[in-house]
Parts: C-alpha cells; structure tokens; sequence
C-alpha cells in the first residue's frame, strides 16, 4: 500500500533533521530520491545511508536561477520527478515591531518562493505522466501563529493556501497536493533548550514528549503513497495534540 | 501545412474528445470544443512535444483557436 518503487522523488532541505529522515524513509519505500541543500558533504552523508539509488543536486533556494535549474536536472539524472518534497525552509525571528524588510523577505523567498517555483517546474511532468505527489513541509506555526514568528508563519500558511489552490487545478490528473504541519519535533534546535523552555513546551503538547524527525517522514511516505490518492489540499497536522484541528 | 493540420487535429480529437469535424478553422478550443484552461494547458504541452518546439507562455495564451495553432506551429517549424 505505501510502496513507492519506481517512484523518483526530489527533497529540498534534504541534509537537515527532517529532510533527511524523509529522504530516507522514501528510498526504504523504494523510491530513487534526489537530494537537494546547500551543503554538498552533508548531503553525501545522507546518501551514504542509503542503500537505494541516490542523486545529490546541491542547490542555493535563494538564488532563483539556481532553483530553475533544480527540477530540470532531478527530471535529467531520474527521468522524472513523480514526488516533490518541498522541505528546505529557514527561520529570521523578531518580533513584529523590528521586523527587518531583510528578515521578512528572505524567510518568504525560501519558505515560499522556491516552492512556487519548485513546484511550477514539477508539475508539468506530473501532468502528462497523470500522476504526482507535491507534499511541503509547513509548521504548526503557519495555523496557530507564534510571537516572534510573523514570517516564518506567514510563509508557512502561504504553502497550504498554495498548496490548497493548485490541489484543486490538477486534481483532475492524479496529482494530489498536500502539507504537512509538524508540531515540536527533536532535532538539533530543540537540543539547545534548557530544561525549562522544554517544559514548557511539553505542557503544550498531550502527548508529552517532542515529535520525532522519522514521525514526519511516515506522514511524507503516506501522502506520497498510492493509498493517499483520494487526499489533496489538506494539512495533516503531527503534532502530538498540540492543535487539534 | 496540411500534414501540420492533421498532427495538430488529432492531438485536439484525442486530448479533449471531440469528434474531427468540430475542430474547424475557427473553432476555439474553449468556447466550442469543451476545453478548460487546463486542457489548454496541456494541449499546448502535447504541440511542443510532437513538433518539438518550445512555445513560451504568451504565445501560449494567443493560441484560442485550432487555426491559431496550425499557423503558430507551421510558422515555428518552418
């Protein structure tokens, strides 16, 4: 039901905690996946963990020339790209008052930009194939907002009402288009807490414990799966029960 | 030209199922022969890949009709 062999995805941010783990857990599905970040050695260690077929296409979200040229080269060296994974995302925080224009813009130029165009290039492919899975990393942020957070939130809300929108357009041609909001999950930001910022947090979150990187990669495998044909324009939200909506 | 006609003719019958006489000179894939703006879309696709030209999206947009198409294309392979 979930088996994704022969399938070829394309994962941006694919050398962070998130991204890797979905990068991984697509190729143990049997999908050949391309990997996409600035970081050309950590990349190269995320493929030395996995045992399928591998691409590393290192590529700067913010320089758009660049991100024009990503889908193009993944659909080169895999024949296609049948599942996008728009992952890669950044954080400038500050509150809303000394917002710089800098902060907002480039937050909204990673978080959201490269994926309009990541996913503009994709779909062309998907849509004469008749199949195609663009899933985006959102945040629970993006539903609820945070304090400090304008940005980052607003790109995050502006991926599932993107993602919502072409849901409905290519709908028609087995393509699904989905987000998924993480809630809290471990990774080497969340390590940086102290033992009282981490209460916090918990006391948030019924489930009592922070998310896992490999607990967002099983949502990503579901949504890219053929069992998850029937879902388009949602946001399945993995957060422990921090929001339930 | 007339070989264009009928490559692009039968790309249009195929694509949104229509029968061959409809798709005249004049006919609008829109207006008269059922297309939404995601058939054009994917017409439009189907042209560059069977003439293998590239057809840039304001072109794009001045293709309504099946005769727009056939001049578009004759004019591009030439």
């Amino acid at each position: 039901m979930f088996d994704l062999s022969g399938k070829r995805a394309l994962v941006t941010g694919a050398s962070g905690g998130i991204g890797s783990a979905i990068a991984k857990a697509l190729a143990a599905q049997g999908a050949t996946v391309a990997l996409s970040g600035t970081r050309v050695g950590a990349l190269e260690d995320v493929a030395k963990e996995i045992s399928g077929q591998t691409h590393i296409l290192p590529c700067n979200l913010s320089d758009l020339d660049a991100v024009e040229r990503l889908v193009p080269q993944a659909e080169e060296v895999m024949g296609g790209v049948d599942i996008l994974i728009n992952n890669a995302g950044m954080t400038r925080d500050n509150i809303f008052m000394r917002m710089k224009d800098e902060e907002w813009d480039d937050v909204l130029k990673i978080n959201l930009t490269a994926p309009f165009h990541l996913t503009r290039s994709a779909i062309k492919g998907m849509m004469k194939r008749r199949f195609g899975r663009v899933i985006s990393i959102s945040s629970v942020v993006g539903v609820v907002g945070n304090p400090g957070q304008a940005n980052y939130a607003a790109s995050k809300a502006g991926l599932a009402g993107m993602s919502k929108s072409l849901a409905y357009e290519v709908a028609s041609r087995g393509i699904t288009v989905n987000t998924i909001a993480p809630g809290f999950i471990g990774s080497a930001m969340t390590d940086e807490l102290n033992e009282k910022q981490r209460e916090t947090i918990l006391q948030k979150v019924p489930a009592g414990r922070l998310g896992s990187a490999e607990e967002i990669a099983a949502a990503t495998v579901f949504l890219a799966s053929d069992g998850a044909g029937y879902i388009t324009g949602h946001t399945l939200n993995v957060n422990g029960g921090m929001v339930m909506i | 030209m007339s070989d264009i006609a009928d490559r692009v003719r039968k790309i249009v019958v195929e694509h949104l199922n229509v029968e061959a006489e409809k798709v005249t000179e004049k006919a609008s894939f829109m207006d008269d022969l059922g297309a939404d703006s995601l058939d054009q879309v994917e017409l439009v696709m189907a042209f560059e890949e069977e003439f293998g030209v590239e057809i840039p999206d304001d072109a794009a947009e001045s293709i309504q009709t099946f005769g727009d198409a056939v001049a578009f294309l004759s004019k591009a392979t030439e």
